[in-house]
């Protein structure tokens, strides 16, 4: 079980944005992607987590193994916390939601509607949904915004125990999380050459 | 997929939701109809299986920018497309829901306005019996043309112009078979093209729609 990327050209509108990413991750490793805004970050993700397809290159990973968290959780505010979370362990064919809302500190908070929620409260809860997913892959989209430095490390704690068990993460994120064993992947270096003007690809902007 | 179809009928039915949104619709035409119109039977019986058909497509057509839009603007339906559901199931499931949530009601109410516009009694049962083989191509072409403007800011308008035109076999043989039911004649060729119509639908559109919001999702 490991997750391979190989020479991986990946589009946003129809347009590459990076190309050449290559990186392995092994069983219980970590890899932060770093770089400027709007370097690709979210659009590497959402390739990897097949979202979108690739414009070239190869992504070997198993089949649904891949847990993708946005910078939207996909709270429904009129459902509490614990049926927002019951929802997607059904879905995931997963049984329990308690341990996962103790380990996100939700406890106090499991029979609120989700939209009295602060906003870092909602991302401990999206966060909480990543555990019960069950999938040994996740690939975080700058999953700590809004969170407060207690929480952050709470949630480094998280993924910490998830690379423990086996588990990997691909963490896009702007700040320090505390993990020191994480690998770094700049993707500045990785950005690609725009293609010449009107060559192909145009209609897929709007696609 | 039972989670989804329970979370969608939960959602709907607690506030803000959109429950009773187009079976309200439905019950203001058929309330207004008869003071437009005049109070004459004759007018009424003759007018009432094409309003009642015209109010049951418009009040479908209310609520079905919901079907896809609110998943979209939290996120859910990213989370939706990992997750181990085929989306063509997430699809029909959503399109259920909006069945269950829109176009049964439709069909429960319709014999109380079928009263209140003067329907003979012998169309009654047609009317329910083409308004539960109809609805639920409406509920499911329109789940297509939400698919197909789940990205689109304010896509309410081009979805009702996309889906229109869709609607109207639906429309035409479904009010066929309540007038033709209320004069006494036979209903069977508008009744099977109308339920051929919402199979093929049924079989065929969802496949579309995941196609499309594939696309979308990009």
């Amino acid at each position: 079980m490991t997750l391979r990327v190989h020479d991986l050209t990946c589009a946003r509108g129809g347009l590459p944005v990076l190309e050449g990413v290559s990186f392995t991750l092994a069983p219980g490793k970590a890899l932060i992607l770093r770089g400027p805004n709007g370097c690709g970050k979210t659009t590497l993700l959402r390739t990897i987590a097949g979202l979108q397809p690739s414009i070239a290159g190869e992504i070997e990973a198993p089949a649904d193994s891949i847990a993708y968290a946005a910078h939207a959780d996909g709270i429904k505010a009129v459902l509490s916390v614990t049926e927002n979370l019951q929802f997607w362990a059904e879905t995931f064919g997963t049984a329990s939601v308690e341990a996962a809302i103790d380990r996100m500190k939700l406890r106090a908070l499991a029979t609120r509607p989700a939209q009295t929620l602060s906003a870092g409260q909602k991302r401990r809860l999206g966060l909480a949904r990543l555990l019960v997913t069950g999938r040994p892959i996740w690939a975080l989209d700058e999953p700590t915004v809004s969170l407060d430095t207690d929480s952050v490390a709470l949630f480094a704690g998280v993924v910490r125990a998830h690379l423990e068990q086996g588990g990997m993460a691909l963490i896009a994120t702007h700040i320090d999380l505390g993990l020191p064993e994480a690998q770094v992947l700049e993707l500045g270096t990785y950005k690609a050459r725009l293609p010449e003007e009107g060559a192909g690809g145009f209609d897929e902007a709007f696609l | 997929m039972r989670a989804l179809l329970l979370r969608d009928l939960r959602l709907a039915i607690r506030a803000g939701g959109g429950f009773g949104l187009g079976l309200a619709f439905f019950l203001i035409l058929a309330v207004l109809v008869p003071l437009g119109v005049g109070p004459e039977p004759d007018t009424l019986a003759l007018i009432a299986p094409g309003i009642l058909w015209v109010g049951a497509l418009l009040a479908c057509l209310l609520s079905l920018d919901r079907i896809f839009a609110l998943d979209f603007e939290d996120g859910s339906l990213d989370l939706l497309a990992t997750a181990p559901v085929p989306l063509e199931a997430v699809v029909s499931i959503k399109a259920l829901a909006h069945w269950i949530t829109t176009g049964l009601p439709l069909v429960l109410v319709s014999p109380v306005l079928g009263l209140l516009l003067f329907l003979p009694a012998e169309a009654y049962g047609w009317l329910i019996l083409s308004l539960l083989l109809g609805t639920p191509a409406l509920s499911v072409i329109g789940s297509f043309g939400a698919a197909l403007t789940v990205g689109l800011k304010r896509g309410g308008l081009l979805l009702s112009l996309l889906v229109l035109p869709l609607y109207i076999p639906t429309l035409v043989f479904g009010a066929e078979v309540v007038s033709r039911g209320a004069q006494g004649l036979t209903v069977g060729t508008p009744l099977s093209l109308l339920a051929g119509i919402t199979a093929g639908a049924v079989a065929l559109l969802p496949f579309a729609s995941a196609l499309v919001l594939r696309i979308n999702l990009r």
